[in-house]
């Protein structure tokens, strides 16, 4: 730190002060160190940097208890020092006006140099701010404090060394806020000179801070205004989105939870290269299929699902899922989530080991699992176990979408509406089928086009001769 | 048509919409190619058999069932439902007396309902909103939190919950064992006997052998402020914490203005302290409370005014502001004022005492106080003891806390029962419930400076600090002081006083130890849990010097 001055060179100035900071004793005993050592003559006096202990040879300032103009008296704390042991506050041993505070807080000072002045009675602090200008002048390696000292936390350079008195509280003009008066003080902000912007025209902190240059810290606004936090916190380095300015006059209306996990899971979503291969089949053999197994309770969704599993089953790796960037997981069941609206959300219930179970105890299954899903009752491994997702928007007779992949899913499958379509087969000859559309997102790092493709061809041949759904 | 018409029968309404599943839960996974054997098993929760066990409170005796002695009633009346009388009730039914208690408002008086519980709700709140919001803090600790925030009304509906649960906790404790509940307002009407029901129609008149006035106090207010309950109001109201005013002051700097120093600012309120007396937290322990100011106060948004009364505090209205004349405590001069958003007036508390008939008994209140001895019981006008009647808690004005309510309660029901009693009130520790907390017991060292030079003998101060605590380290929470006040020659303590982590739990070995007559010398080797914030005690205890060595207790026999 920047060598602050012996305290023999003070020897210009009036202050006898040197002959007792010179003989500050490196072994002081502490309690009588810890309080600042003052010297009197004429009626102004000098507050030293204390020797707290025995290996100290400088200290720093942590706050000052008392600030400029402040009036004092003997036995009060005026200000907080840090040794190189603990943080200690000083007393002054004398009554008297803090006319000039020498070294700031964050900034240090050798043990024995001086760190205020003290004046005896308003009279005379003019005397004591003279004192201090020349003080600062005369060395004016004291007051700025060394670069490297404080490069952790640098408090912001006064603008003008200690001379500057700092204004004593407002009160009689502009209202400041708490806040405002202490970042004031910090900042040596005239308040008088600051137009207030707040409620009733007061002064607040940010008013403070914009007339001493400072840049608000970008911290969120002051808790009160902030809306309730979301409930699914973000794990993962997922980017946050942008939060967007406010639209005058629109309702915000916060997430619920289930909103919010899907938020959030789409957003992960992004983090995955995942493409699409799309697949036209023909279901005219899984419609008649359909017509014959319904009156048993058989639904189009668990139909496509078995069928998806059966297909699943051949395509081990349509089934697995990449959960590390760096290796293939193969799941060992073929659990077929199925997408489902539900109030004001999505949830995937799950139809467990679809390639094992026959499509009647699917259908019994997934009559349970719908049932659940709207009374709000799915146990966690019944909507989260899936390792294939199924959407179908088939009944609002859309004809072909696009499905975001699922996090820790391999591929998820889009089925759009069967159509009756012109189909002209290789002799030449036209005919109508109903015809239909599926389309898969997967995961490219483990799934590539050839197993895609590979996989909806086995899928497609499954539904167009389906009567192995049913063994 | 499309097939999938039919079967959006199945899933109709249940339109599966999209392109998604919900993952809140880790799955179970297996590596490898899919075996048979391996099924994925549910975490599937079996069956939680849940005891059924039932807490009986009753006590063996059952106590409330005899009938009272003597052709009373009741073996004692409690006029008032607070901790105090509850404390009392509970006790005398453990002694085997019939009981009744009489509440004119709700069970559990001011401490449950509008004080001490529900505020501790919103220091709750305070306490972790300040840490998630010291980013410096977190991130020593290695955390990121971004944006805190919060609900102002799920906080106060937090606070209210929990005064809800502590009252019906209270209630049903008494119904248990028996006591009878009394709805009403309760008047003695002459010796050994109480009416009670509502106001002017207290047609009910019981007897009894004895009578405890246990009716607490209310939020006092000093003349000149006036109340609207929204920007103007005390602790009643703030405790609703219907809103959170950008700026308050606050009128009064002890426990109940710190504490709610606390929770404003954590909420991101500014706060000006206004202070009748020279220095902030009078009351306190001076030592403690220079430090607290450094750490509660210096580095929140708050400032003060110290010296000065509150003389006028208007409401805001009319599109102004909340307006305080500030007047010289000593000179009476005006001496500024303030505009604010909000006052709470926290400016100490007023027996409730007005209605109780102690006209009837020829007792006059001091100041709205009850008069006692040092065993509760009432003085009348002449001074002299009014039999079978007492006043516990903040009626009498001795101890304004309510376990010494609670205290006082049993130690009359000790009386009552044939046993004389007199409470320690120097081994009641009292507890402010800021972040970090401040607790105390016995003597301040002014205190104990006076009582030494009045009676002769020295007196010692150890001290200790958090930051030599590892626990309080290891919470990075090492900010903290704790000092013992003692007698060097025979090793009493006078006092200990903890500003720091948790110190409001700290304090009871201290408090316990003046209560049971423990001296330093023999409790420096009680043994204390490593790593543990109790240690901040031990090692007061292990830095007190006692010239006596150890007491009798400890090295020789008890000569009988």
């Amino acid at each position: 730190m920047a060598t602050a001055p012996a305290p023999l060179s003070l020897s210009a100035s009036t202050l006898p002060a040197r002959l007792r900071a010179g003989a500050v004793p490196a072994g002081a005993r502490w309690r009588q160190a810890r309080r600042g050592r003052m010297v009197v003559r004429a009626k102004i006096r000098e507050i030293f940097m204390p020797a707290l202990s025995s290996t100290m040879t400088e200290g720093k300032i942590v706050s000052w208890s008392a600030g400029e103009g402040d009036r004092v008296s003997k036995g009060d704390a005026v200000v907080v020092v840090e040794s190189d042991k603990a943080d200690m506050d000083v007393e002054t041993f004398h009554d008297g006006i803090v006319a000039a505070v020498l070294v700031q807080a964050g900034e240090s000072a050798p043990v024995g140099a001086p760190i205020a002045l003290l004046a005896e009675s308003e009279e005379e602090v003019p005397l004591a701010l003279a004192k201090a200008q020349e003080l600062s002048n005369g060395q004016p390696q004291q007051a700025p404090p060394a670069p490297t000292e404080d490069a952790a936390a640098p408090p912001p350079p006064p603008p003008a060394p200690a001379a500057a008195p700092a204004p004593v509280a407002a009160g009689t003009k502009g209202i400041a806020s708490p806040h405002a008066k202490k970042l004031a003080k910090q900042h040596r902000v005239d308040l008088a000179k600051v137009t207030g912007t707040g409620p009733y025209g007061r002064i607040t902190s940010a008013d403070v801070e914009a007339a001493a240059g400072i840049q608000p810290k970008s911290k969120p606004a002051p808790a009160a205004a902030a809306p309730p936090p979301v409930a699914a916190p973000s794990v993962g380095a997922v980017p946050q989105a942008a939060v967007l300015p406010p639209v005058p006059g629109a309702t915000v209306v916060p997430f619920t939870t289930m909103q919010a996990a899907v938020s959030k899971n789409m957003v992960e979503s992004l983090a995955v290269p995942a493409f699409r291969v799309g697949y036209p089949i023909v279901t005219d053999k899984l419609d008649e299929l359909y017509e014959k197994v319904k009156p048993k309770g058989v639904t189009m969704t668990v139909l496509l699902a078995k069928a998806a599993a059966m297909a699943l089953a051949q395509h081990p790796v349509v089934n697995a899922s990449c959960r590390d960037g760096k290796s293939f997981t193969y799941n060992s069941n073929i659990n077929i989530a199925v997408a489902v609206a539900i109030d004001g959300g999505l949830i995937t219930p799950v139809l467990q080991d679809a390639d094992k179970l026959d499509i009647y105890l699917l259908s019994q299954n997934w009559k349970d699992l719908v049932k659940k899903a709207r009374a709000k009752q799915l146990q966690p491994n019944e909507y989260s176990s899936g390792t294939f997702t199924l959407s179908n928007l088939g009944m609002f007779a859309v004809d072909r979408f696009d499905a975001i992949l699922p996090p820790g899913q391999g591929a998820i499958m889009a089925v759009g509406a069967s159509k009756p379509t012109v189909v002209a087969d290789k002799d030449g000859f036209f005919s109508v089928k109903s015809k239909m559309l599926v389309n898969v997102t997967a995961d490219h790092r483990i799934v590539y086009g050839a197993d895609l493709a590979a996989f909806l061809q086995t899928f497609a041949k499954i539904l167009e001769d389906p009567e192995s759904l049913t063994l | 048509m499309s097939l999938f018409a039919a079967s959006a029968a199945v899933a109709s309404s249940a339109a599966a919409y999209g392109y998604d599943t919900i993952r809140p839960v880790a799955r179970l996974r297996f590596c490898g190619l899919r075996r048979e054997a391996l099924r994925l098993h549910s975490p599937r929760s079996t069956l939680q058999l849940v005891a059924a066990r039932r807490s009986v409170v009753a006590a063996a005796t059952a106590g409330n069932g005899a009938a009272a002695s003597g052709g009373f009633d009741y073996d004692i009346v409690i006029i008032g439902a607070g901790v105090g009388g509850h404390g009392a009730a509970l006790h005398a039914v453990e002694k085997g007396l019939k009981t009744a208690i009489i509440e004119g408002d709700i069970v559990g008086g001011t401490c449950v309902n509008r004080g001490c519980v529900p505020s501790k709700a919103l220091l709750a709140v305070s306490g972790r909103m300040r840490e998630l919001q010291d980013e410096h803090h977190m991130k020593s600790l290695g955390l990121q939190v971004s944006s805190p925030g919060y609900d102002r009304q799920a906080v106060a509906d937090h606070a209210n919950n929990l005064a809800s649960k502590i009252r019906s906790n209270l209630t049903n404790s008494m119904k248990a064992l028996g006591v009878d509940i009394l709805t009403g307002i309760g008047t003695i009407v002459g010796k050994q006997k109480v009416r009670y029901g509502k106001v002017g129609f207290a047609e009910n008149e019981i007897t009894a052998r004895n009578i405890i006035i246990a009716t607490g106090s209310v939020p006092f207010v000093p003349k000149g402020i006036e109340i609207d309950g929204k920007t103007v109001f005390t602790s009643d109201h703030a405790l609703k914490l219907e809103s959170v005013p950008e700026w308050i002051a606050i009128v009064g700097s002890g426990y109940i203005g710190l504490e709610f120093s606390d929770v404003y600012t954590a909420l991101g309120s500014e706060v000006t302290f206004v202070e009748a007396l020279d220095q902030l937290m009078p009351g306190f322990d001076p030592e403690i409370a220079k430090l607290a100011q450094r750490i509660l106060i210096n580095p929140r948004k708050i400032d003060y005014h110290t010296g000065v009364f509150a003389s006028k505090i208007t409401p805001a209205k009319d599109g102004k502001p909340v307006l305080i004349e500030l007047i010289d405590a000593k000179t009476k001069e005006h001496k500024e004022t303030l505009e604010v958003d909000a006052a709470l007036i926290a400016t100490g508390r007023a027996p409730f005492t007005k209605g109780l008939g102690l006209e009837n008994i020829n007792v006059v209140t001091q100041r709205g106080f009850v008069p006692v001895d040092e065993r509760m019981q009432v003085m009348d006008a002449t001074g002299n003891v009014v039999p079978n009647l007492y006043c516990i808690g903040d009626a009498n004005g001795k101890l304004m806390l309510a376990h010494a309510a609670s205290a006082q309660g049993i130690s009359v029901v000790e009386q009552i029962s044939g046993r004389d009693n007199i409470l320690n009130h120097l081994s009641i520790p009292a507890a402010c419930f800021t972040h970090p907390e401040i607790s105390m017991v016995g003597l301040t060292e002014p205190q104990a400076r006076e009582k030494a030079d009045k009676e002769g003998f020295e007196i010692s101060v150890v001290k200790t600090s958090f930051k030599a605590n590892t626990k309080a380290l290891a919470e990075n929470e090492g900010d903290g002081l704790a000092k013992m006040i003692y007698r060097p020659d025979t090793g009493e303590i006078l006092g200990v006083h903890i500003l720091g982590l948790h110190a409001a739990d700290l304090i009871h070995e201290a408090s316990n130890a003046i209560a049971l007559g423990t001296h330093v010398q023999d409790i420096k080797f009680a043994v204390h849990a490593h790593p543990t914030l109790s240690e901040v005690l031990d090692e007061l205890f292990k830095a007190a010097k006692v010239n006596t060595g150890v007491s009798h207790s400890i090295n020789e026999p008890v000569a009988v």
